[in-house]
């Protein structure tokens, strides 16, 4: 009986786990199968269009990459050097403790609220209207816990013995932290900012509310002020809210181009990590 | 540095202190030690004013949120808010509950598909399969979890609605199944792997005693490794309901975004957050309509802020055990 009742349960375990595995990859599989062999560079580059076939995805793609760098312009050194204060220099007591639950309370906030927030102070206190500086700097927000965490539990992860021969060799704290701590964690680091940046690429809520969903209708426009659809928000108001007959296309290829971008971030920034830590290794 | 500093440097330099200054320029003189502490204590400022400037963020989103939400009730009872369910802005009826029910009703459905079938795949990863194929799985559900939310409504919309719409033979099925199916493949990853880590953090001599007492496979995994990695797969749980609640846009384009109470599960509906998104902006900043949506967000902060506390009380609980 327990016999029988255990090789149920192995099968079921085992069936149960790929067939999940599998469903999902099946599910991405298909994603980029039905995008890419459609795809060219005039739909890459192009300037989309609101009624017409054959409209591109050119500006909102260039938006995706233009908002991620700003985004990570603010929040990467104000994310890393708050990382650096809550694990070299904060002290262990209360007040701190508050300090954390705050990072760690910014780090559960659902991103539609940082949309609401991002409203509230570009739009209707500044004035900005839907401007990509305004998406930008609500994307900082969202990720800047973040990457506050990510740093402070990798520079906590760096072995106490490498710190205290940085001292013990005369070194200051500002030295220790820039010659010592931060290239020892640097790779852990990197992961964490492909990830945010992973997420950043992908949002799509923040965006609708604080950078709008038109583009300026022009490529390469660096103008802070103008409205930013990036291509997440163009592949959900092309399915669900635009009237050009090829809507159904156009949303096929702009998902593939935006989970392959998603998927290459992921991937591409953690090789240097990798093989960082494959001769880390092969040294030890 | 003023003609002051210059000549006490002299006098330390003559008294034969450590870290005498180098002597730059137009005959002034540095302190490199000095010059070292005002790096450190600079640094240390633009640390500390980081951590601040976090911290300020998240007091002041819980400000503008209570601000703007809280003038809902200078209009609106409290009572019609929370407990009507008639949602018309147009005809100055402000009643949410409809939209907390979606909400709450989503994410237990969400949960109740998703958590026995994250189990079973951390289960699978943890203990059944072989260590080559958990070690090459793993990375991939990490690569999961960062695909963007609209690529998983844009599938539910595309694949999902009309499976479902073969298989129940009705014209709409956009409504809490089709959503909750939806975000059960999105949190799936997110509890997996997290359970995952908790039941291979469990100690090998608890597997080995029960074991050596003659216990199956089947029998050591449900009394052994589940409950003693019970309070990370529920933190696991949490963080799943916590992206279960928050998640809009995958919710949005698969709930129908009609406000009535779903009663059935097939019936187009709306939630808190894909209500807030479709309506935000076509509202004025300065109307009870939109002072309602930012209740609403509101409510969601406080929802989202209280599942933090949670985890920290289960992770104490969890050092302490």
């Amino acid at each position: 009986m327990n016999r029988l009742k255990n090789r149920i349960f192995t099968i079921t375990v085992w069936t149960v786990a790929l067939c999940v595995i599998l469903f999902v990859f099946a599910l991405l599989l298909l994603i980029l199968e039905r995008g890419f062999p459609s795809l060219t560079w005039d739909f890459l580059f192009g300037l989309p269009s609101e009624i017409e076939e054959g409209g591109g995805i050119g500006p909102a793609l260039f938006n995706s990459f233009y908002m991620l760098f700003l985004s990570m312009v603010i929040a990467v050194p104000l994310g890393i050097a708050a990382g650096i204060y809550l694990a070299e220099f904060a002290p262990d007591n209360a007040w701190i403790a508050m300090v954390r639950i705050c990072v760690e309370g910014l780090a559960s906030v659902p991103s539609i609220i940082f949309g609401l927030f991002g409203i509230a102070l570009f739009v209707e206190m500044f004035q900005l209207g839907l401007t990509i500086l305004g998406g930008a700097a609500s994307l900082a927000f969202l990720n800047l816990p973040v990457i506050t965490r990510v740093t402070e539990e990798a520079i906590r992860a760096v072995p106490r013995e490498w710190r205290h021969a940085s001292f013990a060799l005369g070194a200051t704290h500002l030295q220790t932290i820039r010659r010592v701590l931060l290239p020892a964690s640097m790779s852990a680091i990197i992961t964490g900012l492909s990830l945010a940046s992973g997420r950043a690429f992908g949002e799509s809520a923040v965006i609708i509310l604080t950078a709008g969903v038109t583009t300026s209708g022009v490529m390469w426009d660096f103008n802070l002020l103008s409205p930013g659809e990036t291509l997440a928000v163009h592949l959900w108001y092309v399915q669900s809210e635009a009237i050009v007959p090829d809507a159904q296309q156009i949303s096929q290829k702009s998902a593939a181009v935006l989970l392959f971008i998603v998927l290459a971030f992921n991937v591409v920034f953690r090789i240097p990590a990798w093989v960082r830590d494959f001769r880390i290794r092969k040294a030890a | 540095m003023s003609e002051s500093t210059s000549a006490s440097n002299r006098t330390l330099a003559v008294s034969g202190q450590p870290g005498n200054g180098i002597r730059i320029g137009n005959g002034r003189m540095l302190d490199r030690k000095n010059r070292l502490r005002i790096y450190n204590r600079s640094f240390r400022i633009v640390c500390v004013a980081s951590a601040v400037f976090v911290c300020l963020i998240l007091l002041s989103i819980l400000f503008f949120m209570f601000r703007t939400g809280i003038l809902t009730f200078r209009s609106v009872p409290a009572s019609t808010f929370f407990f009507s369910t008639n949602w018309d802005p147009e005809n100055e009826s402000y009643g949410a509950f409809l939209f907390i029910f979606g909400t709450v009703a989503l994410t237990a459905l969400t949960l109740a598909i998703s958590v026995p079938i994250s189990l079973f795949v951390a289960v699978f990863l943890s203990e059944a399969a072989p260590r080559w194929l958990s070690n090459a799985l793993r990375p991939v559900l990490d690569l999961l979890v960062g695909i963007p939310s609209v690529v998983y409504g844009f599938l539910g919309l595309t694949i999902l609605i009309p499976l479902l719409r073969d298989i129940t033979g009705r014209q709409l099925t956009d409504g809490l199944l089709a959503a909750a199916i939806v975000l059960s493949i999105m949190v799936l990853p997110t509890i997996s792997r997290i359970s995952d880590d908790a039941i291979s953090a469990v100690p090998a001599k608890f597997k080995d005693a029960s074991y050596a007492l003659g216990a199956t496979r089947f029998q050591t995994v449900f009394r052994v490794m589940l409950p003693s990695a019970r309070s990370g797969i529920l933190y696991g749980i949490i963080l799943g309901m916590a992206r279960a609640i928050g998640e809009t846009m995958a919710v949005v384009m698969v709930v129908g975004n009609t406000p009535q109470l779903a009663d059935s599960l097939f019936k187009p509906t709306s939630v808190l957050t894909s209500n807030i998104v479709m309506q935000i902006p076509n509202v004025p900043f300065d109307s009870t309509w939109n002072y309602a949506l930012y209740l609403m967000g509101f409510l969601l902060l406080v929802i989202s802020l209280l599942m933090i506390v949670v985890i920290r009380v289960l992770q104490k609980k969890g050092v302490k055990a």
